[in-house]
């Protein structure tokens, strides 16, 4: 598959483009290009231009993946999405949906397998949830029953019970639900693709968190291949298994992973795009669980005062953590706490704050750790079992670990 | 699943009855007659009720011959009947050549014949429709048909422009979304783009009706009926209860159509806008 990858022209793109379909490619072999989609070469002049508005694109896009193109507006990154369910014809090139090209199909057929959400859902005012979902069923030809019980399926599937919205129609939803109902619709003949044109661009801030809560839950269980038109940063970083940072004639300036991409933006344009506070970025797409944790002694309330001064004295905090029966941690203890005391240790010592989860992020660590008046705070997996601990000078090594980490890589992959 | 209690947070009773409850709250309903409600039947039973309140009047009150022949029930009766027959065809005829006119010029490779056409249609509305019905009289003939045509030159204006105007102002958004899902152009019109524009191309067909009804007074002179045959008689005669008599039922007429297409745009525009 990768020999059919010409090699991209600009120098910059063609590091981050070549290693990215290299491995791309490697997916791509093990779910056997389900839907997959490759641009080559790809070329869209408007007549009367003289700017191509996407300037000779090669991507693949890997089966399976969430693809995020990000760019400022006006960087062909919608035209880019357009193309591919021919939307807007290419002047030239060759476009490969789900192994098949798709510029020798009918594109209205076309169209009928690859799923479209837009901003505002594009629902039709007209016609009830249930209408709207099952439009594409219809037009292939579906018998009344099998629509009927698709559509209440994929309400089911966005969290919407099919008895109260089944019958309602598009203004008597929220924008959430409204646009929850799009992707219903976008999913109804079950699609190996799925194109998402700045689908939560519109609705507030919190209903946005729900939504990509709730896509990235229906990806991992349906595993489409989705293209998603997005410019806020964050919702890509979120989303994206890979992120394309478009610039002028969809030039693609990087196309990598999201930590790749916050560690070792390509050039200056993606810096300056992804702008300063990659730091704390990097706190909020890394969990708790992907950082070395800090052991401290550990004690129990039934342990020998003595024994535990010891092993504070042989450990390298000054102080221990009790545990109760399940392994859950309670307070914190200082040799101060054990001055003149023998026999067990019993209650003394501090009350631990609230644990911070190990699936936490690590913006949420930080967060915790700025409001507690202790330096330390507990790290707890699942049934609050203790882990670990973190410290603000955790967080600070796990970065700079990150970092380290991909420039070497970096370095070896320049190498060879 | 969690979806009830997300539906209520979003301001949306998960245990609101039907959907139609929902569409038409009881407050709005008591301002705005629907099609179900007895008050809408208030005003064509008003229109019904002073027109045969004039007709008694004018038939007890002391006629002369000549006023008397042309008040006669069953006179009026054809005239009125004349007028229905004039208007109802010529708003046809207008409809039959608007609306498909107007889809036509709504497509893309057609936007550069609009201002064409809207130009030619705009010399229809605005020669005067009196003059043009005797100009069409020297050229056709006098009677029914000629009258019919002059009318629907008067016509197509309001009906052609409301269906370009409601197909324009459908979302655009809701046209790329029918495409991107795999609507076909035809598809597209019928499924999208028409059942939005229905409520403004309602409208002008109920504007056209009411021009239609007024215009068709204008048949008399070119010998088309209608109830223009009672004002000329009156004008002529110098008999003021025939005069009024035409007047009246033309105006009432008028009213009357306008609640039937007032009735249709409730009723045949699409539920859920």
């Amino acid at each position: 598959m990768s020999d059919a990858d010409p090699a991209p022209a600009s120098g910059a793109t063609s590091a981050a483009s070549a290693a990215v379909t290299g491995d791309a490619a490697g997916a791509d072999a093990a779910r056997g290009n389900r839907g997959g989609i490759q641009l080559i070469n790809v070329t869209k002049r408007y007549p009367g231009q003289s700017v191509p508005a996407v300037d000779d694109v090669t991507m693949t896009v890997p089966s399976g993946e969430i693809v995020v193109l990000l760019g400022p507006s006006g960087s062909g990154k919608t035209t880019m999405m357009r193309l591919i369910n021919r939307l807007i014809e290419p002047t030239s090139g060759k476009i490969i949906v789900a192994g098949q090209d798709a510029l020798g199909l009918n594109p209205v057929e076309l169209r009928r397998h690859i799923g479209y959400v837009i901003q505002n859902a594009g629902l039709f005012p007209h016609m009830t949830v249930a209408t709207n979902i099952g439009l594409v069923p219809q037009m292939l030809k579906w018998d009344k029953d099998r629509i009927a019980a698709r559509v209440d399926e994929l309400l089911e599937l966005v969290d919407l019970d099919p008895a109260t919205f089944r019958g309602r129609y598009p203004r008597e939803l929220s924008g959430g639900q409204q646009q929850r109902v799009g992707v219903a619709r976008a999913l109804a003949a079950d699609p190996p693709a799925m194109l998402m044109d700045e689908p939560f661009g519109a609705v507030d801030p919190i209903t946005r968190e729900h939504l990509q809560d709730s896509l990235l839950r229906l990806q991992e269980e349906l595993g489409k291949t989705i293209v998603f038109v997005t410019h806020d940063i964050d919702e890509a970083l979120k989303l994206g298994d890979r992120i394309a940072i478009l610039d002028k004639g969809s030039r693609i300036a990087q196309y990598a992973t999201p930590q790749e991409i916050l560690l070792h933006p390509a050039d200056d344009y993606v810096e300056q795009f992804i702008g300063g506070g990659q730091a704390m970025r990097l706190l909020k797409f890394s969990r708790v669980a992907d950082v070395p944790l800090q052991q401290v002694p550990e004690a129990r309330p039934e342990d020998d005062a003595a024994a535990v001064r010891d092993r504070i004295a042989a450990g390298s905090t000054a102080f221990a953590i009790v545990l109760d029966e399940r392994r859950r941690p309670v307070r914190w203890i200082h040799p101060e706490d054990l001055d003149g005391v023998t026999g067990p240790i019993g209650t003394r010592g501090m009350p631990t704050a609230t644990p911070i989860r190990a699936r936490n992020t690590l913006q949420q660590a930080l967060e915790s750790l700025i409001q507690i008046d202790h330096e330390t705070v507990p790290v707890v997996g699942p049934r609050g079992v203790y882990r670990g601990t973190v410290t603000l000078a955790t967080l600070q090594n796990a970065i700079r670990d990150m970092k380290e980490r991909t420039r070497a890589r970096r370095r070896g992959a320049d190498a060879t | 699943m969690s979806a009830p209690p997300r539906g209520t947070a979003a301001g949306i009773d998960p245990a609101a009855p039907g959907a139609e409850d929902a569409v038409i709250p009881p407050t709005v309903a008591l301002h705005a007659p629907t099609g179900r409600s007895w008050r809408a039947f208030l005003e064509p039973l008003a229109v019904l009720l002073i027109g045969a309140a004039w007709m008694l009047y004018v038939e007890n009150s002391d006629l002369d011959s000549i006023e008397e022949r042309s008040l006669k029930p069953d006179y009026v009766w054809q005239k009125t009947w004349e007028h229905i027959e004039l208007t109802v065809v010529s708003t046809v005829v207008v409809l039959a050549i608007a609306i498909p006119l107007g889809i036509l010029l709504s497509r893309v490779w057609a936007r550069p014949a609009t201002p064409f056409v809207l130009a030619v249609a705009n010399i229809g509305q605005s020669a005067p429709a009196i003059g043009v019905v005797v100009l069409l009289a020297v050229i056709f003939g006098i009677g029914f048909w000629t009258t019919v045509v002059a009318l629907v030159a008067y016509g197509v204006l309001p009906a052609l422009r409301n269906t370009m105007v409601g197909l324009q102002q459908v979302d655009p958004t809701l046209i790329d979304a029918g495409r991107g899902i795999g609507m076909s152009p035809a598809m597209v019109l019928a499924r999208v783009e028409l059942p939005l524009a229905t409520p403004v191309i309602l409208a002008g067909i109920r504007t056209t009706l009411v021009l239609m009804v007024g215009t068709a007074s204008i048949a008399s002179f070119i010998s088309g009926g209608g109830l223009g045959d009672l004002i000329t008689t009156g004008v002529s005669t110098q008999r003021n209860p025939v005069l009024l008599t035409g007047c009246v039922l033309i105006a009432l007429l008028a009213l009357l159509i306008d609640w039937l297409g007032g009735m249709a745009t409730r009723l045949l525009a699409p539920k859920g806008l």
